[in-house]
């Protein structure tokens, strides 16, 4: 109860309250534009949008590929953090969700000549399907079942391709032909460039619309299911339901992931899905910061530069090289443990404590506000930092 | 699908689905010690330990390393599982005590974390290439009545060897004090330190202990897995599958879990193919928990409101 009354409170601290709410009380007149989450929304991915538009134009081909690669995470981080950040899921098999649909993609693409968008279409259609049976099955599953349950799926998932080698070409998987640019953007336009523009625009319509998703009464749904189950079935939420949506979402998003996936690699082949990707997105989600948008992103850009930079490392070094081949792994080892250790709430945690520090610097000394003020404020944002954008 | 095609008599069919029962016996006694070490933390710390794959991979190059210059399989057996004790000690004061009580996903990512760490090292450490890891005994199957079935000496180990573990672990925690003692500090932590158990020494004996039971694992299987930084990655999420499938508060159902897994992946692996395996392990998993969500020796916890 006490849960569900605060989480709006807590997104008055980063964001407006419901448009609802803005209408009942009047607002002063220089805030009603930042009042409407949806405008606000909107600018939120048309700056993302310049600033990857300028990042794409600026990188060399090879780092153009890395921020195709980076958008692909995103898309899937994000799915995951709504799933496990915001409504308390925790899912070991979010790769078996993206295989479904890369291979959905690679098939279309590959055997029925579908192009791109369509067969983006129905990867997220065949892996919203494919999640939506996995969350009928985890609405009835808490904790290590679930995730044990998960674990199993994306086990499993890259095992069908090899028992089915006739369909889903066994271990090498399925070719499509890479994106061509095309002719008006000029003849020296690259491919990697042109891999990189179609990844960050779906990864932009996702983010416009789990960012809506996540304010608006789904989210609080979600965010009182995750707080307590109970209490929000007590509230009228009819928790099953809520929780197979979570799931719905988050493989919709991994769908997107999939195809992406193919778009950038062109190859949709079982070694890309083992259930290391699982964890490896599990551990994004975390790092970056569990339940917020926010995080995904710094998640998404760990996972992309993390094994690069613990590479060009372990070469500068100039170790044995059985100790090399092993640095990178080892380094990324080390990250996870130190990082749960030092920043348990991840880099968005980091963000948000060192944003509070230099808010309190710039507002002066304490003084200016009444404790009494000032400090439910405090808690409502400790108690609501996990579900926050 | 081998086989399965075209049997001539019906005593082949038998020696068949003989010798797939007894390896699906060996192999679950794997599993079942796995799911013994992952139970065994889960009830004391709440923590689902990933990286036990690595730490029984690690003592399992230890023991080699031993072995290859004694040359005695059972010092070095001993040694692996003495490695385990202190390795799941330090990793659970070192590792594990700072992200008690946080987030649980943190604790799962440390543990993760370490896996890869372990794996990276024994990379560092041993090379990437397999190695051929001796068995305690024989590896020919018995001979009965003119048959040989597909079970040797050593699997007889392997099985005698992890019921024993599984056995002295139940009698400990049953019938001794000390065994009274981890029960409380695992349910009922404050309530213990209250009445003097010392909790957090016993939390470090329940990981020792533990990681104990996934070394021996590591020793048994590596003969037929061979040894290599990632080999065990199956056997860890096999037996994590058995854990789940047995009710993790539940050591009998570790077993029990393990010895069914087992069982039913060497049939489809026998009488299908062992590409199915995987997916054959998921139906499992999937048909027990929806029977019954927590396991099936799972039993009715109140809810807290």
């Amino acid at each position: 109860m006490t849960e569900l009354s605060s989480a709006p409170a807590g997104d008055n601290l980063s964001a407006s309250p419901p448009t609802g709410t803005a209408a009942a009380t009047p607002a002063p007149p220089r805030r009603r534009v930042r009042d409407s989450a949806l405008i606000r929304h909107l600018a939120i991915t048309a700056l993302a949008g310049v600033v990857l538009w300028l990042l794409s134009l600026w990188l060399t081909p090879f780092n153009d590929l890395r921020l195709a690669n980076g958008a692909y995470y995103f898309v899937t981080l994000a799915g995951l953090t709504l799933l496990t950040g915001l409504s308390g899921q925790i899912s070991l098999g979010q790769g078996g969700l993206v295989a479904a649909g890369a291979y959905t993609s690679a098939l279309l693409m590959a055997n029925n000549h579908w192009a791109l968008i369509p067969a983006l279409v129905a990867s997220v259609v065949v892996a919203s399907l494919v999640g939506g049976l996995l969350g009928i099955a985890a609405a009835r599953l808490r904790g290590p079942y679930l995730a044990g349950a998960t674990l199993a799926f994306a086990l499993a998932l890259p095992g069908i391709t090899d028992r089915f080698a006739g369909t889903f070409g066994g271990e090498n998987g399925i070719t499509t032909n890479a994106p061509v640019p095309p002719t008006s953007l000029g003849a020296n336009f690259s491919p990697e460039r042109w891999q990189a523009w179609i990844a960050c625009l779906a990864a932009l319509v996702v983010l416009l619309l789990l960012l809506n998703l996540s304010r608006a009464g789904t989210g609080r749904t979600l965010r009182a299911v995750r707080d307590d189950e109970v209490a929000a079935s007590l509230c009228g939420i009819n928790v099953a339901r809520t929780q197979v949506s979570a799931f719905v979402v988050s493989a919709a998003c991994a769908g997107v992931g999939g195809a992406l996936y193919v778009e950038i690699s062109n190859l949709a082949a079982p070694d890309a899905f083992a259930v290391t990707l699982s964890l490896s997105l599990l551990a994004g989600v975390v790092l970056g910061g569990l339940g917020s948008l926010a995080g995904a992103v710094y998640g998404s850009i760990v996972l992309v530069l993390l094994p690069n930079w613990s590479t060009d490392l372990a070469n500068d070094l100039s170790l044995n090289q059985q100790v090399s081949s092993n640095l990178p792994l080892a380094f990324y080892g080390l990250v996870l443990i130190i990082a749960m250790l030092a920043a348990p709430r991840g880099i968005q945690g980091v963000v948000l404590t060192v944003t509070r520090w230099l808010r309190s610097l710039r507002a002066g000394p304490p003084d200016t506000l009444t404790p009494a003020a000032s400090t439910p404020g405090r808690i409502d944002t400790d108690t609501s930092t996990g579900g926050e954008g | 699908m081998t086989a399965s095609d075209t049997p001539t008599s019906g005593s082949e069919v038998v020696t068949e689905f003989v010798n797939l029962t007894l390896g699906g016996i060996s192999s679950g006694a794997v599993y079942a010690s796995v799911a013994l070490a992952l139970v065994l933390i889960w009830r004391a710390t709440r923590i689902v330990n990933f990286a036990q794959g690595g730490m029984l991979m690690f003592t399992t190059f230890i023991a080699y390393e031993v072995i290859q210059h004694t040359g005695s399989y059972w010092f070095g057996f001993v040694v692996a599982l003495a490695s385990g004790f202190v390795l799941g000690a330090l990793v659970e004061r070192m590792l594990i005590r700072p992200v008690e009580g946080g987030p649980p996903l943190n604790a799962v990512i440390v543990t993760l974390g370490l896996l890869i760490f372990l794996e990276a090292l024994a990379g560092m450490l041993f090379g990437g290439q397999l190695k051929s890891f001796p068995p305690a005994f024989s590896i020919r199957g018995f001979d009965v009545g003119g048959t040989r079935y597909a079970f040797a000496p050593s699997d007889t180990f392997t099985v005698l060897s992890v019921f024993g573990v599984a056995l002295a672990l139940g009698l400990v925690f049953r019938y001794t004090s000390l065994g009274l003692k981890m029960r409380a500090s695992a349910f009922a932590p404050e309530v213990a330190r209250l009445l003097g158990v010392r909790v957090g020494r016993l939390l470090t004996l329940g990981w020792a202990l533990a990681a104990v039971a996934g070394s021996l694992a590591g020793v048994l299987v590596a003969p037929s897995v061979f040894l290599g930084p990632d080999q065990f990655d199956g056997v860890l999420i096999y037996g994590f599958v058995a854990a789940v499938i047995g009710g993790l508060d539940s050591p009998l159902g570790a077993v029990v879990g393990g010895i069914g897994l087992g069982l039913v992946l060497s049939y489809v692996s026998g009488y299908d193919s062992s590409s199915s395996v995987t997916l054959a392990a998921l139906i499992v998993l999937m048909a027990v928990l929806m029977i019954r969500p927590g396991g099936i020796f799972s039993t009715t916890s109140v809810r807290r409101v």
